[in-house]
């Protein structure tokens, strides 16, 4: 057990702080737009410096580098408050895909793009009637000569009005038990079969779309990992999704708690038992998540690939910035509840948290049945 | 960067596995705790193992190994929930080999190391009644004085009246006694390994609550299913999980931290010894709720676990207690603290 970096890996993390001290491009525009133009800014700066696939074998425009260093690498870019990359998924879902399921031909096409973020990736797999339950969805494409159509709605899809493809999954077989007649798709955006309209959400905000496919078209070639192996090409993408986010998550929390205490002692607050009590319980809360994530991480550099540890870190983490939003809007009052105050953005932001990327219900059926082998009840 | 176990760390927590399974079944326990004593020849082959002189120094005929290896033997020997003087002989030792002067280190740890003479140590906080763990047949008792000392005291100079807790799987006494040898150092570190110690003893109770709650949810059927096929059964197991690998992966931080970052001990001590309060308390309530009816009764197992869960949780502070502490290490700024 060695919970310091080794040299190598004290190497790394200091060429990461050096490139972020010259390259951090400050705070972001408050603007929806213009805060995406930022970001997407940003990531052609993350590439021409190759941190953009940094997790992407060398041979696709990657970095290769090791869990450890991806743990480092996201760690550092939430100590400093780096925005994340306009192309978030598809640099965590879309690319990791075609490198694992895709064509030589498709790898061809969508990789550069990706790391560049000329061509912005979403994610279509959550509809109105299959949230967790997502093998059941009912977007449906048919064969037409050479191609698809997808006809069927899409819900809870970040930067639909902004990108370029979209990784559907949608029915090809309604004969067959729901998890086999699945094909995942990359569909383009840019189509008039295809509609976008913008999910308000209660913080006020459209972080989020729904989008309707009327007949929308797909050629052949973009299909991934062949017809009716949907399910099995989207699981992949979401234990990409979940995998080694624990380690940055926790990076993000223990900044956002250090700067609540720093809060509670500028208004004199440190006195109050109570909140001595909640401070604590979410610094061990921090801590525990940060290093469950790090043992998760020996256990995946030495078996290989990633485990169910993943869905307690997504449950922990969920927990915790619930907790700390709500001390720090029980901590500052009124003045935390009013529209616009940043506090009261984040205390309302984090009630997602719990349900987006699998609900916690979800991570506690996955953690009873596969890491406590408890029976399923379906 | 390694969150794992190395060979020999791994090979010391499958051999006390073993042995204790061995030796120490749960019908051992429960005949040592229906008779508050313990099995003698146990501590005999604990000692021939070498396991008391696990972390003091081969000068002293201990193993010289770290606290981590102290920590995975609590925790194995949490597991078994195995009757011993292990806990209390082995703070007795760390105390000792931390503010203890030469002279009083070639004295008594040789005899902590070899079990053979062992010592015996207060486990209260500062501010609760004074209890000391296995005086009986003890060579000699670490006695604390005043705020950061402690004294040795031997026992023909102590009266020890025995108190009955909960937990009938540890002795435990009140222990009278004038003067003494103190010892010149201060104990604050050694007394946060100790609680590093009584944090890994309760990620083990966690971890054998959660195991009998489990197999359980699979055998028990009612509504023609097992009961761990409803989420209302499951999910509880799932948070049973979460608790104990929470507490663990802050005992085996502080473990690591007192033998390679000694400045994080203090908080990392801290944090284990709350969340593992804490979480062995309510693991071993849900697993009781699991169970239902037959977890409340005498004849099941699940009650030895339980009572060393909330008599340890207690032990060298509260979790309300270390919170209190975690607070003021994490920067927040008091004017008067709170009373711990």
């Amino acid at each position: 057990m060695d919970l310091t970096l080794n040299q190598e890996e004290q190497a790394f993390q200091d060429e990461v702080r050096a490139w972020l001290e010259e390259n951090h491009p400050g705070p972001e525009p408050e603007s929806e737009q213009g805060k995406f133009e930022f970001r997407r800014e940003w990531q052609r700066k993350l590439h021409e410096a190759g941190w953009a696939g940094i997790s992407w074998p060398k041979e696709y425009g990657g970095r290769g580098a090791t869990l450890i260093e991806q743990a480092i690498f996201s760690g550092e870019m939430a100590r400093t408050k780096a925005p994340s990359p306009a192309n978030v998924l598809g640099l965590v879902m879309g690319g990791p895909v075609v490198i694992a399921h895709g064509t030589e031909e498709q790898k061809e096409r969508f990789l550069e793009p990706i790391l560049s973020a000329e061509e912005i990736w979403c994610q279509g797999f959550s509809e109105p009637e299959s949230g967790s339950d997502l093998a059941s969805l009912k977007t449906k494409a048919v064969k037409e000569n050479g191609g698809w159509r997808a006809t069927g709605q899409k819900v809870w899809t970040t930067y639909a009005h902004e990108a370029k493809w979209c990784m559907l999954v949608a029915r090809t077989d309604s004969d067959v038990p729901k998890h086999k007649g699945l094909t995942y798709f990359i569909c383009d955006m840019e189509q008039d079969e295809i509609e976008v309209r913008p999910l308000r959400q209660i913080t006020g905000e459209a972080e989020f779309n729904e989008i309707f496919l009327e007949g929308a078209y797909i050629p052949d070639e973009n299909l991934i990992g062949g017809e009716g192996n949907g399910w099995n090409v989207a699981i992949t993408t979401l234990m990409h999704e979940r995998a080694g986010l624990g380690a940055a998550s926790a990076i993000q929390v223990r900044r956002d708690l250090d700067e609540l205490i720093a809060l509670i002692n500028e208004r004199g607050l440190g006195d109050d038992p109570v909140i001595r009590q909640r401070i604590a319980e979410l610094k061990m809360g921090v801590e525990a998540l940060r290093l469950g994530s790090l043992r998760a991480l020996t256990q995946q550099m030495k078996v290989g690939i990633p485990g169910p540890e993943g869905s307690v870190a997504k449950w922990e983490w969920a927990n915790l910035n619930q907790a700390l939003t709500e001390l720090a809007v029980d901590v500052l009052g009124p003045e935390a509840l009013q529209p616009g105050s940043e506090w009261a953005y984040r205390f309302l932001r984090a009630r997602a948290n719990s349900i987006e990327g699998g609900t916690t219900e979800v991570m506690k059926n996955i953690i009873a049945e596969r890491v406590l082998g408890l029976p399923r009840l379906r | 960067m390694d969150f794992g176990f190395n060979d020999e760390q791994r090979a010391i927590k499958e051999t006390a596995r073993e042995m204790l399974a061995k030796r120490s079944p749960m019908s051992k326990v429960r005949e040592a705790a229906e008779s508050r004593s313990y099995d003698d020849a146990l501590w005999s082959e604990i000692s021939e193992l070498g396991w008391p002189g696990i972390a003091i120094a081969e000068e002293h005929g201990g193993q010289g190994l770290g606290l981590m290896e102290l920590t995975i033997l609590c925790e194995e020997l949490g597991y078994a929930c195995a009757p011993t003087p292990f806990l209390s002989n082995a703070v007795a030792g760390l105390i000792v080999a931390q503010a203890g002067s030469d002279e009083q280190q070639d004295r008594w740890l040789p005899g902590v190391a070899s079990g053979e003479a062992r010592g015996a140590s207060e486990l209260t906080a500062p501010e609760e009644e004074s209890l000391v763990a296995d005086a009986e047949g003890a060579a000699f008792l670490v006695l604390s004085e005043g705020d950061e000392g402690a004294r040795i005291v031997e026992p023909g100079a102590a009266e020890a009246e025995p108190v009955e807790l909960i937990d009938a799987t540890r002795a435990f006494a009140r222990v009278s006694a004038e003067d003494g040898d103190p010892l010149p150092g201060g104990v604050e570190e050694a007394i946060d390994r100790a609680l590093v110690a009584l944090a890994a003893e309760l990620v083990g109770v966690s971890q054998r609550a959660l195991e009998m709650a489990v197999d359980y949810a699979k055998e028990r059927e009612q509504f023609e299913r097992p009961i761990g096929a409803y989420q209302a059964v499951s999910h509880r197991c799932a948070g049973m999980l979460y608790e104990t690998e929470e507490a663990r992966s802050l005992t085996y931080y502080a473990g690591w931290c007192a033998d390679a970052e000694p400045e994080s001990l203090a908080m990392a001590s801290s944090m284990a010894k709350a969340r593992a309060s804490d979480a062995a308390w309510r693991v071993t309530a849900d697993a009781l709720q699991v169970l239902g009816g037959i977890g409340f009764t005498w004849e099941h197992d699940l009650q030895f676990l339980l009572k060393r869960a909330k008599v340890d949780g207690r032990l060298l502070g509260d979790a309300r207690r270390h919170r209190e502490r975690v607070a003021s290490l994490a920067g927040l700024h008091a004017e008067q603290p709170a009373a711990v």
